[in-house]
Protein backbone atom coordinates (compact mmCIF):
# COMPACT_ATOMS: atom_id res chain seq x y z
CA UNK A 1 0.00 0.00 0.00
CA UNK A 2 0.96 3.28 -0.59
CA UNK A 3 2.38 5.68 2.10
CA UNK A 4 -0.66 7.92 3.75
CA UNK A 5 -1.25 11.39 2.50
CA UNK A 6 -2.52 13.44 5.53
CA UNK A 7 -2.09 17.37 6.39
CA UNK A 8 -2.67 17.62 9.64
CA UNK A 9 -4.86 20.63 11.01
CA UNK A 10 -4.57 18.63 13.79
CA UNK A 11 -6.50 17.19 16.04
CA UNK A 12 -8.21 14.47 15.25
CA UNK A 13 -5.41 12.51 13.94
CA UNK A 14 -3.18 14.04 16.67
CA UNK A 15 -1.60 11.03 18.77
CA UNK A 16 -2.88 11.89 21.98
CA UNK A 17 -1.38 8.87 24.10
CA UNK A 18 -2.93 10.32 27.07
CA UNK A 19 -6.24 8.98 26.57
CA UNK A 20 -6.23 6.99 29.79
CA UNK A 21 -5.66 9.83 31.82
CA UNK A 22 -8.98 12.28 29.55
CA UNK A 23 -11.02 8.82 30.42
CA UNK A 24 -9.95 9.04 34.36
CA UNK A 25 -10.70 13.12 34.64
CA UNK A 26 -13.85 12.79 32.22
CA UNK A 27 -15.31 10.29 34.80
CA UNK A 28 -15.02 12.42 37.34
CA UNK A 29 -17.47 14.69 36.10
CA UNK A 30 -20.87 14.70 37.01
CA UNK A 31 -23.10 12.71 34.11
CA UNK A 32 -24.93 15.72 33.51
CA UNK A 33 -21.88 18.05 33.52
CA UNK A 34 -20.33 15.77 30.43
CA UNK A 35 -23.96 16.45 28.59
CA UNK A 36 -23.84 20.17 28.85
CA UNK A 37 -20.50 20.05 27.84
CA UNK A 38 -21.32 17.97 25.21
CA UNK A 39 -24.35 19.85 24.30
CA UNK A 40 -22.78 23.27 24.71
CA UNK A 41 -19.77 22.16 22.16
CA UNK A 42 -22.44 22.23 19.41
CA UNK A 43 -21.24 19.13 18.23
CA UNK A 44 -23.12 17.33 15.44
CA UNK A 45 -23.20 14.44 13.79
CA UNK A 46 -20.55 13.93 11.50
CA UNK A 47 -22.07 11.54 9.15
CA UNK A 48 -23.87 13.56 7.44
CA UNK A 49 -27.49 14.16 8.60
CA UNK A 50 -25.97 16.61 11.53
CA UNK A 51 -28.49 15.99 14.27
CA UNK A 52 -26.86 17.29 17.61
CA UNK A 53 -24.96 14.61 19.21
CA UNK A 54 -24.81 15.67 22.84
CA UNK A 55 -29.09 15.86 22.57
CA UNK A 56 -28.75 12.33 21.16
CA UNK A 57 -27.10 11.13 24.53
CA UNK A 58 -29.41 13.03 26.56
CA UNK A 59 -32.09 11.71 25.21
CA UNK A 60 -30.77 7.97 25.47
CA UNK A 61 -29.95 9.26 29.20
CA UNK A 62 -33.24 10.02 30.10
CA UNK A 63 -34.63 6.61 29.23
CA UNK A 64 -36.17 4.30 32.19
CA UNK A 65 -34.97 0.99 30.26
CA UNK A 66 -32.72 -1.10 32.35
CA UNK A 67 -30.84 -2.64 28.58
CA UNK A 68 -29.32 0.36 26.49
CA UNK A 69 -26.61 0.32 23.48
CA UNK A 70 -23.72 2.22 22.07
CA UNK A 71 -23.64 1.39 18.22
CA UNK A 72 -20.84 3.22 16.56
CA UNK A 73 -21.40 3.43 13.00
CA UNK A 74 -18.66 2.17 10.71
CA UNK A 75 -20.57 1.44 7.62
CA UNK A 76 -18.88 3.75 6.02
CA UNK A 77 -20.32 3.15 2.12
CA UNK A 78 -20.90 6.86 0.51
CA UNK A 79 -19.29 7.10 -2.48
CA UNK A 80 -16.12 9.44 -2.33
CA UNK A 81 -16.10 8.82 1.46
CA UNK A 82 -12.80 6.98 3.01
CA UNK A 83 -12.20 9.04 6.21
CA UNK A 84 -13.94 6.46 8.96
CA UNK A 85 -11.09 3.85 8.20
CA UNK A 86 -8.33 5.94 8.37
CA UNK A 87 -10.18 7.04 11.89
CA UNK A 88 -10.04 3.66 12.90
CA UNK A 89 -6.63 2.74 11.70
CA UNK A 90 -4.37 5.33 13.46
CA UNK A 91 -6.63 6.39 16.58
CA UNK A 92 -9.52 3.68 17.31
CA UNK A 93 -8.89 4.62 20.89
CA UNK A 94 -10.74 7.79 20.78
CA UNK A 95 -13.27 6.65 19.14
CA UNK A 96 -13.54 3.96 22.27
CA UNK A 97 -12.98 6.38 24.48
CA UNK A 98 -15.98 8.62 22.75
CA UNK A 99 -17.62 5.18 23.35
CA UNK A 100 -17.14 4.64 26.97
CA UNK A 101 -18.04 8.18 28.49
CA UNK A 102 -21.28 7.74 26.50
CA UNK A 103 -22.17 4.25 28.17
CA UNK A 104 -21.56 5.75 31.19
CA UNK A 105 -23.76 9.44 30.69
CA UNK A 106 -26.27 7.02 29.19
CA UNK A 107 -26.25 3.84 30.95
CA UNK A 108 -25.73 1.31 28.35
CA UNK A 109 -24.20 -1.70 29.37
CA UNK A 110 -23.09 -2.63 25.41
CA UNK A 111 -21.46 -1.83 22.41
CA UNK A 112 -20.44 -2.44 18.81
CA UNK A 113 -18.64 -1.37 15.90
CA UNK A 114 -20.88 -1.54 12.91
CA UNK A 115 -17.88 -2.26 10.31
CA UNK A 116 -18.69 -2.86 6.92
CA UNK A 117 -16.99 -5.91 4.68
CA UNK A 118 -15.31 -4.52 2.63
CA UNK A 119 -13.41 -2.97 5.63
CA UNK A 120 -12.44 -6.67 7.50
CA UNK A 121 -8.80 -6.42 6.86
CA UNK A 122 -9.31 -3.83 10.03
CA UNK A 123 -10.11 -6.18 12.58
CA UNK A 124 -7.38 -8.04 13.82
CA UNK A 125 -6.02 -4.52 14.46
CA UNK A 126 -9.26 -3.40 16.55
CA UNK A 127 -9.81 -6.29 18.04
CA UNK A 128 -5.90 -5.76 19.54
CA UNK A 129 -6.96 -2.24 20.78
CA UNK A 130 -10.69 -3.90 22.26
CA UNK A 131 -8.24 -6.17 24.48
CA UNK A 132 -6.53 -2.99 26.00
CA UNK A 133 -10.01 -1.23 25.84
CA UNK A 134 -11.57 -3.94 28.33
CA UNK A 135 -8.79 -3.62 30.61
CA UNK A 136 -9.12 -0.21 31.13
CA UNK A 137 -12.82 -0.20 31.57
CA UNK A 138 -12.59 -2.29 34.12
CA UNK A 139 -9.66 -0.42 35.64
CA UNK A 140 -12.66 2.63 35.57
CA UNK A 141 -14.95 0.43 37.02
CA UNK A 142 -17.26 0.57 34.22
CA UNK A 143 -19.45 -2.20 32.92
CA UNK A 144 -19.11 -1.92 29.58
CA UNK A 145 -18.17 -4.37 26.47
CA UNK A 146 -17.65 -3.55 22.52
CA UNK A 147 -17.87 -5.60 20.08
CA UNK A 148 -17.02 -5.88 16.76
CA UNK A 149 -20.11 -6.41 13.70
CA UNK A 150 -19.31 -7.06 10.54
CA UNK A 151 -21.64 -6.09 7.55
CA UNK A 152 -21.83 -7.72 4.00
CA UNK A 153 -21.83 -4.93 1.45
CA UNK A 154 -25.18 -3.06 1.87
CA UNK A 155 -24.98 0.67 1.61
CA UNK A 156 -28.14 1.07 2.82
CA UNK A 157 -26.89 -0.40 6.15
CA UNK A 158 -25.35 2.85 6.71
CA UNK A 159 -28.88 4.02 7.53
CA UNK A 160 -28.95 3.69 11.47
CA UNK A 161 -32.68 1.64 11.60
CA UNK A 162 -31.25 -0.38 8.24
CA UNK A 163 -27.88 -0.88 11.00
CA UNK A 164 -30.15 -2.02 13.38
CA UNK A 165 -32.08 -4.79 11.33
CA UNK A 166 -29.14 -5.85 9.68
CA UNK A 167 -27.29 -6.60 13.27
CA UNK A 168 -30.47 -8.19 14.45
CA UNK A 169 -30.26 -10.93 11.54
CA UNK A 170 -32.69 -9.54 8.96
CA UNK A 171 -32.65 -7.81 5.64
CA UNK A 172 -31.20 -3.89 5.99
CA UNK A 173 -34.49 -2.49 5.46
CA UNK A 174 -34.68 0.92 7.16
CA UNK A 175 -37.60 0.93 9.77
CA UNK A 176 -40.06 3.50 9.80
CA UNK A 177 -39.19 6.72 12.14
CA UNK A 178 -40.24 7.72 15.10
CA UNK A 179 -39.63 5.78 17.44
CA UNK A 180 -36.23 7.23 17.23
CA UNK A 181 -33.05 4.89 18.33
CA UNK A 182 -33.20 6.80 21.26
CA UNK A 183 -36.53 5.41 22.26
CA UNK A 184 -36.49 1.73 20.61
CA UNK A 185 -33.08 1.32 18.79
CA UNK A 186 -31.38 -2.15 18.54
CA UNK A 187 -33.72 -4.82 19.94
CA UNK A 188 -36.39 -2.35 20.67
CA UNK A 189 -33.59 -0.95 23.63
CA UNK A 190 -32.80 2.88 24.10
CA UNK A 191 -29.68 3.35 21.95
CA UNK A 192 -26.81 5.59 20.57
CA UNK A 193 -25.75 5.33 17.37
CA UNK A 194 -23.11 7.70 16.35
CA UNK A 195 -20.52 8.25 13.25
CA UNK A 196 -16.91 7.12 13.44
CA UNK A 197 -15.70 10.45 13.27
CA UNK A 198 -18.50 12.01 15.36
CA UNK A 199 -17.09 10.04 18.71
CA UNK A 200 -13.47 10.86 17.84
CA UNK A 201 -14.60 14.49 17.76
CA UNK A 202 -15.87 13.76 21.45
CA UNK A 203 -12.61 12.96 22.52
CA UNK A 204 -11.22 16.49 21.61
CA UNK A 205 -14.14 18.13 23.43
CA UNK A 206 -13.36 15.78 26.72
CA UNK A 207 -9.50 16.64 26.37
CA UNK A 208 -9.53 20.47 25.33
CA UNK A 209 -13.15 21.24 26.35
CA UNK A 210 -16.13 22.54 24.56
CA UNK A 211 -15.23 26.35 24.17
CA UNK A 212 -12.29 25.31 22.39
CA UNK A 213 -14.02 23.10 19.91
CA UNK A 214 -17.09 26.52 19.62
CA UNK A 215 -13.94 28.13 18.59
CA UNK A 216 -13.85 26.51 15.29
CA UNK A 217 -15.89 26.83 12.28
CA UNK A 218 -18.71 29.23 11.89
CA UNK A 219 -22.08 29.94 13.65
CA UNK A 220 -24.48 26.96 13.41
CA UNK A 221 -21.55 24.81 12.11
CA UNK A 222 -18.36 24.40 14.63
CA UNK A 223 -15.65 22.67 14.86
CA UNK A 224 -13.36 20.71 12.47
CA UNK A 225 -14.33 18.17 9.90
CA UNK A 226 -12.77 15.98 8.05
CA UNK A 227 -13.03 15.79 4.06
CA UNK A 228 -12.57 12.96 1.80
CA UNK A 229 -10.85 14.25 -1.22
CA UNK A 230 -10.90 12.32 -4.70
CA UNK A 231 -11.68 12.78 -8.20
CA UNK A 232 -9.39 14.96 -10.24
CA UNK A 233 -7.05 16.58 -7.76
CA UNK A 234 -2.88 16.20 -7.84
CA UNK A 235 -3.64 15.59 -3.84
CA UNK A 236 -5.90 13.36 -3.11
CA UNK A 237 -6.70 12.21 0.71
CA UNK A 238 -7.92 13.01 4.38
CA UNK A 239 -7.67 16.54 5.58
CA UNK A 240 -9.18 18.04 8.38
CA UNK A 241 -10.63 21.37 7.88
CA UNK A 242 -12.29 24.20 9.87
CA UNK A 243 -15.65 23.86 8.73
CA UNK A 244 -17.74 27.59 7.26
CA UNK A 245 -15.43 27.41 4.39
CA UNK A 246 -16.70 28.14 0.53
CA UNK A 247 -16.45 25.72 -1.83
CA UNK A 248 -14.22 28.30 -3.94
CA UNK A 249 -11.67 28.30 -0.94
CA UNK A 250 -11.41 24.86 -1.51
CA UNK A 251 -10.47 24.72 -5.17
CA UNK A 252 -8.02 27.17 -4.58
CA UNK A 253 -6.36 24.50 -2.83
CA UNK A 254 -7.29 21.01 -4.61
CA UNK A 255 -8.23 21.89 -7.88
CA UNK A 256 -5.86 20.77 -10.95
CA UNK A 257 -6.50 23.69 -12.35
CA UNK A 258 -9.21 23.26 -14.49
CA UNK A 259 -12.18 22.41 -12.16
CA UNK A 260 -15.81 22.52 -13.46
CA UNK A 261 -17.90 21.12 -10.64
CA UNK A 262 -17.29 19.90 -7.22
CA UNK A 263 -19.82 16.97 -5.68
CA UNK A 264 -20.13 17.45 -2.04
CA UNK A 265 -21.60 14.73 0.46
CA UNK A 266 -21.04 12.40 -2.14
CA UNK A 267 -23.56 10.70 -4.28
CA UNK A 268 -26.42 11.71 -2.21
CA UNK A 269 -25.19 14.87 -2.00
CA UNK A 270 -24.96 18.24 -4.34
CA UNK A 271 -22.94 19.05 -7.41
CA UNK A 272 -22.19 22.94 -7.09
CA UNK A 273 -20.93 23.79 -10.89
CA UNK A 274 -18.17 26.56 -10.92
CA UNK A 275 -20.43 29.54 -11.23
CA UNK A 276 -21.56 28.74 -8.20
CA UNK A 277 -17.82 28.16 -6.18
CA UNK A 278 -17.75 31.67 -3.94
CA UNK A 279 -21.55 31.57 -3.01
CA UNK A 280 -21.70 28.02 -1.36
CA UNK A 281 -20.11 27.49 1.90
CA UNK A 282 -19.67 24.15 3.86
CA UNK A 283 -21.43 23.32 6.96
CA UNK A 284 -24.90 22.77 8.04
CA UNK A 285 -27.75 24.54 7.50
CA UNK A 286 -27.26 27.94 9.40
CA UNK A 287 -27.74 31.81 9.06
CA UNK A 288 -24.62 31.30 6.90
CA UNK A 289 -24.73 33.72 3.48
CA UNK A 290 -25.69 31.86 0.40
CA UNK A 291 -26.37 28.08 0.08
CA UNK A 292 -24.82 25.71 2.88
CA UNK A 293 -24.45 22.19 2.10
CA UNK A 294 -24.31 19.95 5.09
CA UNK A 295 -21.51 16.75 4.52
CA UNK A 296 -20.53 13.54 5.44
CA UNK A 297 -16.84 15.19 4.05
CA UNK A 298 -16.86 13.84 0.11
CA UNK A 299 -15.39 16.09 -1.76
CA UNK A 300 -15.13 14.72 -5.43
CA UNK A 301 -13.97 17.08 -7.60
CA UNK A 302 -14.76 16.99 -11.59
CA UNK A 303 -12.63 18.82 -14.70
CA UNK A 304 -13.68 19.48 -17.57
CA UNK A 305 -13.20 16.27 -19.27
CA UNK A 306 -15.39 14.92 -17.41
CA UNK A 307 -18.58 14.04 -18.85
CA UNK A 308 -21.37 15.09 -16.46
CA UNK A 309 -23.83 12.44 -18.21
CA UNK A 310 -21.83 9.82 -17.13
CA UNK A 311 -21.52 10.98 -13.77
CA UNK A 312 -24.80 10.92 -13.07
CA UNK A 313 -25.38 7.67 -14.81
CA UNK A 314 -23.07 6.18 -12.60
CA UNK A 315 -24.82 7.58 -9.35
CA UNK A 316 -27.93 6.42 -10.91
CA UNK A 317 -26.28 2.77 -11.42
CA UNK A 318 -25.35 2.74 -7.43
CA UNK A 319 -28.55 4.22 -5.95
CA UNK A 320 -30.70 1.38 -8.41
CA UNK A 321 -28.79 -1.03 -6.71
CA UNK A 322 -28.03 -0.37 -3.50
CA UNK A 323 -32.16 0.52 -3.13
CA UNK A 324 -33.37 -1.91 -0.67
CA UNK A 325 -36.41 -1.97 -2.61
CA UNK A 326 -38.81 -1.80 0.09
CA UNK A 327 -40.73 1.23 -0.66
CA UNK A 328 -42.16 1.49 -4.34
CA UNK A 329 -40.91 5.60 -4.75
CA UNK A 330 -36.95 4.67 -4.73
CA UNK A 331 -37.28 0.84 -5.99
CA UNK A 332 -39.04 2.14 -9.12
CA UNK A 333 -38.13 5.30 -8.86
CA UNK A 334 -34.67 4.65 -9.12
CA UNK A 335 -34.72 2.55 -12.20
CA UNK A 336 -37.25 4.86 -13.99
CA UNK A 337 -33.91 7.39 -13.44
CA UNK A 338 -31.55 5.46 -15.21
CA UNK A 339 -33.84 4.33 -18.08
CA UNK A 340 -35.40 7.73 -18.50
CA UNK A 341 -31.79 10.14 -18.96
CA UNK A 342 -30.60 7.02 -21.15
CA UNK A 343 -33.31 7.62 -23.33
CA UNK A 344 -32.76 11.31 -23.80
CA UNK A 345 -29.42 10.64 -24.37
CA UNK A 346 -30.45 8.35 -27.43
CA UNK A 347 -32.86 10.66 -28.31
CA UNK A 348 -35.90 8.13 -27.88
CA UNK A 349 -37.13 11.11 -25.68
CA UNK A 350 -37.20 14.92 -26.12
CA UNK A 351 -35.29 17.02 -23.91
CA UNK A 352 -38.51 18.03 -22.26
CA UNK A 353 -38.74 14.06 -20.68
CA UNK A 354 -35.69 15.44 -18.44
CA UNK A 355 -38.86 17.76 -16.54
CA UNK A 356 -40.79 14.74 -15.70
CA UNK A 357 -37.94 13.38 -14.49
CA UNK A 358 -37.23 15.92 -12.09
CA UNK A 359 -40.66 16.28 -10.96
CA UNK A 360 -40.38 12.35 -10.24
CA UNK A 361 -37.53 13.05 -8.01
CA UNK A 362 -39.13 15.51 -6.38
CA UNK A 363 -41.75 13.36 -5.57
CA UNK A 364 -39.63 10.76 -4.17
CA UNK A 365 -37.95 13.20 -2.48
CA UNK A 366 -41.59 13.25 0.22
CA UNK A 367 -42.63 10.11 -0.55
CA UNK A 368 -39.28 7.61 -0.02
CA UNK A 369 -39.17 6.07 3.45
CA UNK A 370 -35.35 6.77 4.30
CA UNK A 371 -32.80 9.31 3.53
CA UNK A 372 -31.52 7.14 0.27
CA UNK A 373 -34.48 7.30 -1.98
CA UNK A 374 -35.14 10.98 -0.66
CA UNK A 375 -31.78 12.42 -1.10
CA UNK A 376 -31.06 10.91 -4.98
CA UNK A 377 -33.13 14.35 -5.30
CA UNK A 378 -29.89 15.56 -4.34
CA UNK A 379 -27.27 15.03 -7.23
CA UNK A 380 -30.20 14.57 -10.00
CA UNK A 381 -31.50 18.06 -9.78
CA UNK A 382 -27.86 19.61 -9.46
CA UNK A 383 -26.90 18.00 -12.21
CA UNK A 384 -29.38 17.76 -14.63
CA UNK A 385 -30.60 21.62 -13.90
CA UNK A 386 -26.78 22.98 -13.97
CA UNK A 387 -25.67 20.32 -17.06
CA UNK A 388 -28.77 20.34 -18.82
CA UNK A 389 -26.77 20.49 -22.45
CA UNK A 390 -24.36 17.40 -21.05
CA UNK A 391 -27.50 15.13 -20.70
CA UNK A 392 -29.12 16.13 -24.02
CA UNK A 393 -26.09 15.96 -26.80
CA UNK B 1 -23.24 -35.92 9.42
CA UNK B 2 -21.93 -33.74 6.42
CA UNK B 3 -19.33 -31.29 5.75
CA UNK B 4 -21.91 -28.48 5.72
CA UNK B 5 -23.76 -29.60 8.82
CA UNK B 6 -20.18 -30.17 10.44
CA UNK B 7 -19.93 -26.60 9.43
CA UNK B 8 -23.05 -25.11 10.49
CA UNK B 9 -23.00 -26.71 13.53
CA UNK B 10 -19.70 -25.16 14.64
CA UNK B 11 -20.59 -21.74 13.28
CA UNK B 12 -23.93 -21.85 15.68
CA UNK B 13 -21.68 -23.19 19.03
CA UNK B 14 -19.14 -19.97 17.88
CA UNK B 15 -21.94 -17.12 17.34
CA UNK B 16 -25.17 -18.25 18.99
CA UNK B 17 -28.59 -19.75 17.99
CA UNK B 18 -30.14 -16.45 18.19
CA UNK B 19 -31.63 -14.52 15.50
CA UNK B 20 -28.75 -11.84 15.97
CA UNK B 21 -26.46 -14.70 14.93
CA UNK B 22 -27.88 -14.89 11.48
CA UNK B 23 -25.29 -12.67 9.69
CA UNK B 24 -22.02 -13.85 11.26
CA UNK B 25 -22.71 -17.09 10.69
CA UNK B 26 -23.89 -16.82 6.90
CA UNK B 27 -20.64 -14.58 6.66
CA UNK B 28 -18.50 -17.61 8.31
CA UNK B 29 -20.01 -20.17 5.54
CA UNK B 30 -18.95 -17.39 2.97
CA UNK B 31 -15.13 -17.18 4.85
CA UNK B 32 -15.18 -21.25 4.25
CA UNK B 33 -17.23 -21.91 1.20
CA UNK B 34 -17.15 -18.62 -0.73
CA UNK B 35 -21.24 -19.00 -1.32
CA UNK B 36 -24.26 -20.01 0.40
CA UNK B 37 -26.13 -23.07 -1.17
CA UNK B 38 -29.67 -24.21 -0.12
CA UNK B 39 -28.54 -26.57 1.80
CA UNK B 40 -26.73 -24.69 4.01
CA UNK B 41 -29.07 -22.69 4.38
CA UNK B 42 -31.81 -24.79 5.59
CA UNK B 43 -29.39 -26.37 8.04
CA UNK B 44 -29.11 -22.75 9.41
CA UNK B 45 -32.93 -22.28 9.62
CA UNK B 46 -33.24 -25.79 11.87
CA UNK B 47 -30.37 -24.59 13.96
CA UNK B 48 -31.76 -21.06 14.60
CA UNK B 49 -35.56 -22.31 14.92
CA UNK B 50 -36.87 -19.95 11.93
CA UNK B 51 -38.04 -20.51 8.56
CA UNK B 52 -35.84 -21.23 5.48
CA UNK B 53 -37.37 -18.00 3.96
CA UNK B 54 -36.23 -16.21 6.47
CA UNK B 55 -32.64 -17.43 6.13
CA UNK B 56 -32.96 -17.36 2.21
CA UNK B 57 -34.58 -13.26 2.77
CA UNK B 58 -31.62 -12.31 4.39
CA UNK B 59 -29.11 -14.18 2.81
CA UNK B 60 -30.11 -12.79 -0.65
CA UNK B 61 -29.79 -9.03 0.27
CA UNK B 62 -26.10 -8.44 1.14
CA UNK B 63 -24.20 -7.96 -1.86
CA UNK B 64 -21.28 -9.87 -0.41
CA UNK B 65 -23.19 -12.92 0.61
CA UNK B 66 -23.63 -15.10 -3.04
CA UNK B 67 -25.55 -17.67 -3.01
CA UNK B 68 -24.20 -18.93 -6.24
CA UNK B 69 -21.53 -21.30 -6.42
CA UNK B 70 -18.16 -18.99 -6.85
CA UNK B 71 -14.16 -19.22 -7.35
CA UNK B 72 -12.04 -19.76 -4.02
CA UNK B 73 -10.91 -16.53 -5.19
CA UNK B 74 -13.50 -13.51 -5.24
CA UNK B 75 -12.12 -10.63 -6.98
CA UNK B 76 -14.60 -7.46 -6.78
CA UNK B 77 -13.67 -4.41 -8.89
CA UNK B 78 -14.73 -1.17 -7.68
CA UNK B 79 -17.19 0.83 -10.69
CA UNK B 80 -18.21 3.57 -8.14
CA UNK B 81 -17.55 7.13 -9.77
CA UNK B 82 -13.90 8.01 -8.88
CA UNK B 83 -12.62 4.13 -9.43
CA UNK B 84 -14.73 4.44 -12.98
CA UNK B 85 -12.81 7.70 -13.52
CA UNK B 86 -9.69 6.54 -13.28
CA UNK B 87 -9.37 3.36 -15.13
CA UNK B 88 -11.92 0.55 -14.04
CA UNK B 89 -12.63 -0.55 -17.20
CA UNK B 90 -8.79 -1.09 -17.82
CA UNK B 91 -8.42 -3.25 -14.54
CA UNK B 92 -11.14 -5.07 -15.97
CA UNK B 93 -9.79 -5.84 -19.21
CA UNK B 94 -6.42 -6.98 -17.87
CA UNK B 95 -8.51 -9.60 -15.27
CA UNK B 96 -10.65 -11.07 -18.08
CA UNK B 97 -7.22 -11.29 -20.48
CA UNK B 98 -5.47 -12.82 -17.22
CA UNK B 99 -8.32 -15.13 -16.38
CA UNK B 100 -9.48 -16.04 -19.88
CA UNK B 101 -13.32 -15.32 -18.23
CA UNK B 102 -15.15 -12.62 -18.82
CA UNK B 103 -17.25 -10.56 -16.21
CA UNK B 104 -19.26 -12.44 -13.20
CA UNK B 105 -17.93 -15.79 -14.97
CA UNK B 106 -15.56 -18.44 -12.42
CA UNK B 107 -12.97 -19.85 -13.94
CA UNK B 108 -13.22 -23.84 -14.95
CA UNK B 109 -10.94 -24.23 -11.87
CA UNK B 110 -12.85 -23.18 -9.63
CA UNK B 111 -10.10 -20.71 -8.41
CA UNK B 112 -10.90 -17.21 -9.70
CA UNK B 113 -14.61 -15.77 -10.06
CA UNK B 114 -14.63 -11.75 -11.04
CA UNK B 115 -17.41 -9.21 -9.98
CA UNK B 116 -17.86 -5.32 -9.79
CA UNK B 117 -19.03 -3.66 -6.39
CA UNK B 118 -20.05 -0.34 -5.43
CA UNK B 119 -17.60 1.89 -3.62
CA UNK B 120 -15.13 0.27 -1.81
CA UNK B 121 -13.92 3.47 0.51
CA UNK B 122 -10.37 3.77 -1.25
CA UNK B 123 -11.41 6.86 -4.04
CA UNK B 124 -8.58 8.43 -3.32
CA UNK B 125 -6.63 5.50 -4.39
CA UNK B 126 -8.03 4.71 -7.50
CA UNK B 127 -8.72 2.40 -9.16
CA UNK B 128 -9.04 -0.33 -6.41
CA UNK B 129 -10.46 -3.81 -5.90
CA UNK B 130 -10.82 -6.60 -3.40
CA UNK B 131 -9.80 -10.67 -3.79
CA UNK B 132 -11.31 -12.13 -0.99
CA UNK B 133 -10.68 -9.86 2.10
CA UNK B 134 -7.42 -8.29 0.57
CA UNK B 135 -7.37 -4.96 -0.60
CA UNK B 136 -5.41 -3.54 -4.04
CA UNK B 137 -5.41 0.19 -4.44
CA UNK B 138 -3.71 2.33 -7.23
CA UNK B 139 -4.04 -0.41 -9.65
CA UNK B 140 -2.65 -0.86 -13.40
CA UNK B 141 -2.93 -3.24 -15.77
CA UNK B 142 0.81 -4.90 -15.02
CA UNK B 143 -0.14 -4.53 -11.28
CA UNK B 144 -3.03 -6.71 -12.11
CA UNK B 145 -1.30 -9.53 -14.02
CA UNK B 146 2.02 -9.84 -11.01
CA UNK B 147 -1.50 -9.82 -8.47
CA UNK B 148 -3.06 -12.35 -10.21
CA UNK B 149 0.34 -14.48 -11.04
CA UNK B 150 0.70 -14.39 -7.22
CA UNK B 151 -2.70 -15.33 -6.39
CA UNK B 152 -2.21 -18.54 -9.05
CA UNK B 153 1.47 -19.58 -7.42
CA UNK B 154 -0.07 -19.69 -3.92
CA UNK B 155 -2.87 -21.81 -5.27
CA UNK B 156 0.06 -24.27 -6.08
CA UNK B 157 1.82 -23.62 -2.77
CA UNK B 158 -1.27 -24.57 -0.69
CA UNK B 159 -1.76 -27.98 -2.66
CA UNK B 160 1.74 -29.37 -2.29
Amino acid sequence: MAKKQLRRMDLIFANDDDYVEILQRTFKSSNEDIIDEMISSGLKGRGGAGFPTGLKWKLTAESTSKKKYVICNADEGEPGTFKDREILTQVPYKVLTGMAVCAKVTGATEGFIYLRGEYKFLVPLLEKELKRFRIICKDLGLDFKVNIFLGSGAYICGEESALMESMEGKRGEPRNKPPFPTDSGYMGKPTVINNVETLAHTFTIFKYGAEKFRDLGVQDSRGSKLFSVSGDTPNPGIYELELGMTVQDFVDDFSDGDCKAVQVGGASGFLVPRKRFNETAIGYQGKLTGISLPTGGSMMLFNSSRSMYNVLNNYLEFFQEESCGQCTPCRVGCQQLVRGIDAVKRGQKPAAYLDKLLKLTDTMKVTAKCGLGQSVANSFQSIVENFREEMIY
Amino acid sequence: MTDTQTLVKELVNKHGNRRESLLPILQGIITNNRYISEYAMMEIANELDISRSEVYGTATFYSFLDTKPKGKYVIRVCKTITCSMKGKNQILLALEDCLKIKLNETTPDKKFTILETNCLGWCHKAPAMLINDDVFTELTPEMVHQIIEDYKKKGIQEKA
